[in-house]
């Protein structure tokens, strides 16, 4: 494709006349399908695979359509797609999951074929961000950017999407199947909570190897992934994810769906016996045609755009000079920024948990305004992360300021995260047909409660994350502080967990005590976090605080009224 | 129950195993159990074998070279183990007889079907052979290689369907 010359999209992957056609191929498909259940030629039971297959979800009050943003990379153009979608189609808002993709959460089942028709103009579709399949694959959202990368995981993040997407093995499996990727030896991702975690680092000679966890997740039995192989080279990761998959597909469990994660199977073989008969089966393939030759990867690596890195050589002392200024821009450079490779640049985190907001909403507008900031200041690159915020990986040092000022301007200028106020919940009550409980009100309450700014930087880096039922969509397992909805006869109470972590230090949250009612649970956060500010020593984190002391030190202050 | 081939219905030469009953003189399939007992019939008669999803394809290697189909099941759509088996059939044990697939497959699994290495279908699904055919045709494009070894796009792992 010789004509195909135009300027690359920074940061993603450009598709050419093939990927547009494929994906327009699924849109007819879906058109002729929902045409056949709304003429009532499919009962709701046949459509149900075929619409989970498109990401279009039957909830508590209406359609869901789950749109993907492979590996949470997203162009300003795509942004404002789904901001017209939003306003078109919906209640004038979409919902940023800790999965990377957004949620649109009022959906007429008539419109949806026209909502995948103007997402494949932009290039964007629906599959595979439902089913028992391999879903949307997950990465860094620093990536390509973050000073502490060892290599770029945004281009195996696109092989594995192509790889995965309608594989003819792998479609039907005993369960969701979640691959996350990081090229850092910071684990941004939660590598060791996914069904594959992979870490990418560059090897003996310099071509990409990748160390493999499998066997992580959280729902109701939460485990941690266990290392299955280290540097295993960039050739073969095709064909080792491929033996993988097929041992899954084999011998998971499908009896009972909530064993049928590869996370079960791990633990009932052991890691030896499950490293076996995946070493097995890559052993008798024939590999020739699964290998992924250098060729491929600098392929796949040439459609994606790159910034062209240019600051003034005073960049970072105007910043210096900015942040002296003023205090509360210094603030919001000190919780939502991240070092950049590039000394001239940075990478700017937007808070979407505006103090006593729903963590992870935007609204229509906010979705423009986001699409002209990434214009004007990151090269029209936009990330999504998996703490519901949104990223802007390469901001020039001397103009963060004027950034900040558009954003602070626009309600979007939340200084808190990493902090108390940097909240992950999941929809809960108010949409999921699955919920206990309702998180979103919890979220709400506990962000206006450590509103200021002060008190949220003195308290420090704190993870709090909050399911409204046993599956934990919100990885309460994973939080500092987690907070699981249970209904006891028809009330809802929460159960809290600390001591969890996605992170290096991974850990699964420990239950401290029985569940507390709604009213109760707020004030008994507030109680856990002031123990913490009395016990703490000197630069100690909450999680450290925790560790070093155990959970009888907070038991108290959860169930003793001050 | 028709028989699809292609997309087509087509006529099937295949008896079943009755339980309890001899096999018959022509081509039977039989029940994994009953394989060694097929397998003792005269060699010109055709034989194949059915088997349910938990079985591991690589018991039938040495029976292989006198089999001529292999019956895959699918005891609901969800249960996606009959692909790995089809795959494992032509890959692992360069199996060229009929792979047939059995249950209750959906006309949209169809391509997968094909490119996992099944090559007909019996089904109830099978009265409506316009669906099957059209979920055959819709998609044009793959992105991963399979044992059908389709043309190469060029960019990536990408393969062109069809002729
Ligand atoms: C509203 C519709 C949703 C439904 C019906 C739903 C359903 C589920 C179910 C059934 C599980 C358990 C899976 C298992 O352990 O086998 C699960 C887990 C999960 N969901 Fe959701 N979910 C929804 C929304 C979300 C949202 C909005 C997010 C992100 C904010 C999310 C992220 C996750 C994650 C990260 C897990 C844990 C996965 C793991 O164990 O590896 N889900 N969800
Ligand atoms: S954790 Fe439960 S309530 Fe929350 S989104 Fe997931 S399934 Fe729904």
């Amino acid at each position: 494709m010789s004509t195909d010359t135009v300027t690359r999209p920074v940061g993603r992957y450009a598709y050419d006349e093939v990927d547009r056609t494929f994906v327009s191929q699924r849109v007819a498909q879906f058109r002729e399908q929902v045409g056949r259940r709304v003429a009532g030629d499919l009962t709701e039971d046949e459509f149900k695979p075929l619409r989970l297959m498109n990401g279009l979800y039957l909830q508590l009050h209406a359609y869901m359509l789950r749109v993907a943003v492979p590996y949470g990379m997203m162009g300003s153009d795509q942004m404002r797609e789904l901001a017209h979608i939003a306003r078109t189609y919906d209640r004038d808002y979409g919902h940023f999951t800790t999965r990377q993709n957004i949620q649109f959460n009022w959906i007429r089942l008539e419109d949806t074929p026209d909502i995948l028709e103007r997402l494949a103009g932009v290039n964007m579709h629906a599959i595979q961000t439902s089913g028992n399949c391999i879903r949307n694959v997950t990465c860094d959202e620093f990536a390509g950017a973050a000073a502490d990368e060892l290599l770029d995981p945004r281009i195996h993040a696109e092989i594995l999407r192509q790889w995965s997407t309608l594989h003819p093995e792998f479609s039907f499996l005993p369960r969701k199947f979640k691959i996350a990727i990081s090229g850092s030896p910071h684990d941004r991702v939660a590598a060791r909570f996914h069904d594959i975690g992979l870490v990418a680092h560059p090897g003996p000679d310099g071509r990409p190897v990748f160390d493999v966890f499998v066997g992580g997740g959280l729902g109701r039995t939460p485990i941690i992934g266990v290392k299955l192989r280290d540097n295993l080279p960039e050739e073969d990761l095709l064909a080792y994810l491929e033996a993988v998959v097929r041992v899954y597909n084999a011998y998971g469990r499908r009896d009972n769906m909530y064993k049928a994660r590869i996370k079960i199977l791990v633990q009932a073989l052991g890691v030896e016996q499950f490293r076996e008969k995946v070493d097995a089966e890559f052993a008798q393939m024939n590999r020739a045609d699964y290998r992924l030759e250098p060729a491929i990867v600098e392929g796949i690596r040439a459609r994606f755009g790159i910034p062209d890195l240019d600051a003034p050589a005073d960049a970072a002392q105007k910043l210096e000079a900015d942040r002296k200024a003023d205090a509360r821009f210094d603030r919001w450079v000190r919780t939502n920024t991240h070092t950049h490779r590039h000394e001239g640049f940075i990478s700017a985190v937007v808070s979407i948990k505006p103090d006593g907001g729903i963590p992870g909403d935007v609204t229509a507008d906010q979705m423009d305004l986001i699409a002209d900031l990434a214009d004007a200041f990151s090269f029209g690159e936009i990330r999504v992360t998996h703490m519901q915020n949104v990223v802007l990986g390469h901001v020039r040092k001397d103009r963060l300021r004027d950034l900040w000022l558009r954003l602070d301007g626009a309600g979007l200028g939340t200084p808190n995260i990493g902090l108390v106020g940097d909240i992950i919940a999941c929809p809960g009550l108010d949409y999921c047909a699955l919920a206990n409980a309702r998180s979103i009100p919890i979220a709400q309450k506990l962000s206006a409660r450590f509103a200021n700014p002060e008190l949220q930087e003195n308290i420090g880096n704190l993870r709090i994350n909050i399911s409204g039922c046993i599956n934990a969509c919100g990885h309460h397992h994973a939080g500092h502080i987690g907070i699981l909805g249970v209904d006891k006869r028809g009330e809802e109470f929460f159960q809290l967990t600390l001591g969890g972590s996605a992170e290096n230090d991974v850990a699964i949250g420990q239950i401290i005590g029985p569940a507390l009612p709604e009213d109760e649970t707020v004030d008994a956060i507030a109680r856990l976090i002031d123990t913490y500010l009395v016990l703490r020593h000197e630069g100690e984190a909450f999680i450290e605080t925790y560790r070093r002391l155990g959970a009888a030190s907070f038991k108290d202050a959860v169930y003793a009224p001050a | 129950m028709p028989l699809l081939e292609n997309g087509h219905v087509t006529e099937d030469r295949w008896a079943q195993a009755t339980a309890g009953e001899a096999l018959p003189d022509g081509a039977v399939i039989v029940p994994l159990e009953r394989l060694e007992e097929g397998l003792a019939r005269p060699k010109a008669a055709p034989l194949g074998v059915a088997i349910g999803p938990d079985v591991d394809v690589a018991v039938l290697r040495p029976a292989l070279p006198r089999l001529a189909l292999v019956a895959v099941n699918f005891p609901t759509f969800r249960d996606g183990r009959a692909f790995t088996q089809a795959r494992a059939l032509r890959e692992h044990l360069s199996f060229t007889g009929e792979i047939r697939a059995t249950g209750t497959p959906l006309p949209d699994q169809y391509e997968f079907l094909l490119r996992c290495g099944v090559t007909t279908v019996q089904t109830d699904r099978a009265e409506d052979v316009a669906v099957w055919q059209q979920a055959h045709e819709i998609i044009s494009i793959a992105y991963q290689p399979s044992v059908l070894h389709e043309r190469p796009q060029g960019l990536g792992l990408r393969r062109f369907l069809g002729k």
